[in-house]
């Protein structure tokens, strides 16, 4: 895999809930390799602003040669890219990181979860899985972004912190809730979603990777920013830590340490 | 057209190096940028041992710049002497390896078990703001850089380099210790210390509180420590201190560095060495410069 910084086009940008955006980018290099769960790393215009933004792909379309990206607007970084519009362009470095396994996965039945902002990179993954797709998004409140695009892919069941839609809770309580069973588990989300997701995933004996994220630098396993613990001494680190941008950001949930 | 330097003997391509800590051993980066094109790359920080580096959050992005705390993490003299120095050796270039320590002999026991492997040269990292042992508790004191490099000066078989910090009163009085100890060059300058508070979260940005500042920010305070060392010392300087373009880097090189080293940089571009190769060479044509170093000092 060769990873280029280019000059790309924004294709188009919609607002799909508060404070989150999608944009479709314009790069046939990221397009053409990139695999679900992998993230590009997104460069201001503004020159004070010096790092990339690491971003999930939310979607490819190799035919058009193009990326969804759908994040929330976190800082000044995202706040310009949510400004930008058809025709204007951002430097793109990517696809960067491993993805999610999809070999020998068919067949099986699985939990897609995401919690989120953790939500999109599930959406490729979705229609990328050879699976009985379940989906399992966990969201602050009513607005239900990317949601019915998920159905075309998936059986979708939804949990809300404040209980306007769906389970009241999280997605696990949304899996107690509807009895939902899986032999494989992919979860995209914040850290205590994943912890818990984890500890389900072990007690169950279910196979479970997770999407980890972490502030970044480098984006290519350089500058050793973005670590998490790993159980085992990592081969490359050689101490229990790993590069989530090179060695993720999907892992295995019983390599890492929550 | 000449675009070679000599540090202490050692005769590099260009002056562009890479600045410690940013680029790994150059695997990374080298699947972007020509490794053959750099003066030297400099490695990641080494221990005798495995360091695991501080927690996380470990940057955050400041204004023209941002804030690192990862604490020297790093696998170890026995994994770098293994994987790295061979991974390096296939390049055009010249291999300096940045050496850290909590104490003087874990400083010394990297630089003997160095002094058979085909590297050109030891930065010693006496400037590291991260660390609770070691790192800058030798650079702030000019009694502490003298007898720390005249102890790695018995044992190294390589030019040294004294990595110095900007943390200090007068750079100088560490610069004029170093070389009282021996040091054949000098580097300068690590980052300075700096603070983030996250108003939202109401915590500091970076889990270590305090982490080291670079980037562009930083950069005229680097010339100014670059510019006053060259007057205070005959030895030959690398500078370093938010280095985005070719334009910085002759900003250093008229100031009296010898050779440049390009870190933050290169998270903002990773091709940001590379290009700053050129830049220099269009720079020289531009002015029909027939020899770097011709302009190295030239602004007094």
């Amino acid at each position: 895999m060769t990873q280029v910084k280019g000059t790309a086009a924004v294709a188009g940008q919609e607002k799909l809930a508060e404070g989150v955006y999608s944009m479709w980018i314009d790069t046939e290099p990221v397009a053409a390799q990139a695999k679900a769960g992998q993230f590009v790393s997104l460069y201001s215009g503004d020159g004070a602003r010096l790092l990339p933004r690491p971003i999930s792909i939310c979607e490819t379309d190799k035919e058009k040669g193009r990326i969804r990206l759908v994040y929330r607007v976190a800082g000044a970084g995202t706040e310009e890219f949510s400004r930008y519009q058809e025709g204007d362009t951002v430097d793109i470095l990517g696809p960067l990181g491993n993805g999610f396994p999809l070999e020998g996965m068919a067949g099986k039945k699985a939990f897609l979860i995401g919690g989120g902002i953790g939500i999109p990179p599930m959406l490729q993954l979705a229609k990328e899985l050879d699976c009985e797709n379940q989906a399992v998004l966990g969201y602050r409140d009513g607005e239900l972004f990317l949601k019915e695009e998920f159905e075309s892919y998936a059986s979708v069941y939804v949990a809300t912190e404040d209980g306007s839609a769906g389970t009241k809770g999280n997605v696990i309580d949304a899996i107690r809730e509807n009895g939902l069973k899986a032999d494989v588990i992919f979860a995209c989300g914040p850290t205590p979603m994943l912890r818990a997701i984890k500890a389900y995933a072990l007690e169950r004996g279910i196979p479970c990777y997770l999407s980890l994220e972490e502030k970044m630098a480098c984006g290519i396993g350089a500058c050793l920013a973005c670590v998490c613990q790993s159980k085992e001494v990592d081969p490359h680190s050689n101490v229990h830590n790993k590069r989530i941008c090179k060695d993720g950001p999907v892992f295995k949930a019983e390599e890492v340490e929550l | 057209m000449n675009t070679k330097v000599t540090l202490a003997g050692v005769e590099l391509k260009n002056p562009v190096m890479t600045a410690s800590g940013t680029f790994g051993s150059g695997a990374e980066y080298g699947q972007m940028v020509d490794l053959n094109k750099l003066g030297a790359v400099v490695t990641k920080g080494v221990a005798n041992v495995p360091w695991p580096g501080n927690p996380t959050p470990r940057i955050a992005e400041t204004y023209g710049g941002m804030i690192n705390a990862i604490g020297l993490q790093n696998p170890g003299i026995d994994v770098f002497v293994k994987r790295d120095i061979p991974f390096l050796k296939q390049y055009d270039t010249k291999i300096i390896v940045n050496v850290c320590g909590k104490t003087t002999e874990d400083y010394i026991e990297v630089v003997e078990r160095l002094a058979d492997e085909p590297v050109d040269m030891l930065e010693i990292n006496i400037s590291c703001p991260n660390v609770k042992e070691g790192g800058i508790a030798f650079g702030q004191d000019p009694k502490a850089v003298e007898a720390i490099t005249r102890e790695v000066k018995k044992y190294a078989k390589q030019p040294v380099i004294m990595k110095l910090s900007p943390n200090v009163t007068d750079i100088t009085v560490m610069a004029k210790a170093a070389e009282a100890g021996g040091a054949d060059v000098l580097s300068l300058i690590n980052t300075l210390t700096g603070m983030k508070i996250d108003i939202h979260r109401k915590t500091f940005a970076v889990a270590n509180r305090t982490g080291g500042l670079s980037g562009p920010a930083i950069k005229p305070v680097a010339v100014r420590m670059v510019y006053q060392t060259a007057q205070a010392v005959k030895l030959p300087i690398i500078g370093m201190g938010g280095i985005m373009n070719a334009d910085d880097a002759m900003e250093f090189i008229l100031a009296g560095a010898t050779a440049v080293s390009v870190g933050t940089a290169n998270f903002h571009n990773p091709y940001a060495t590379q290009e700053i190769g050129a830049g220099i060479e269009e720079y020289m044509k531009r002015y029909q410069v027939e020899d770097i170093n011709c302009l190295i000092g030239a602004v007094k």
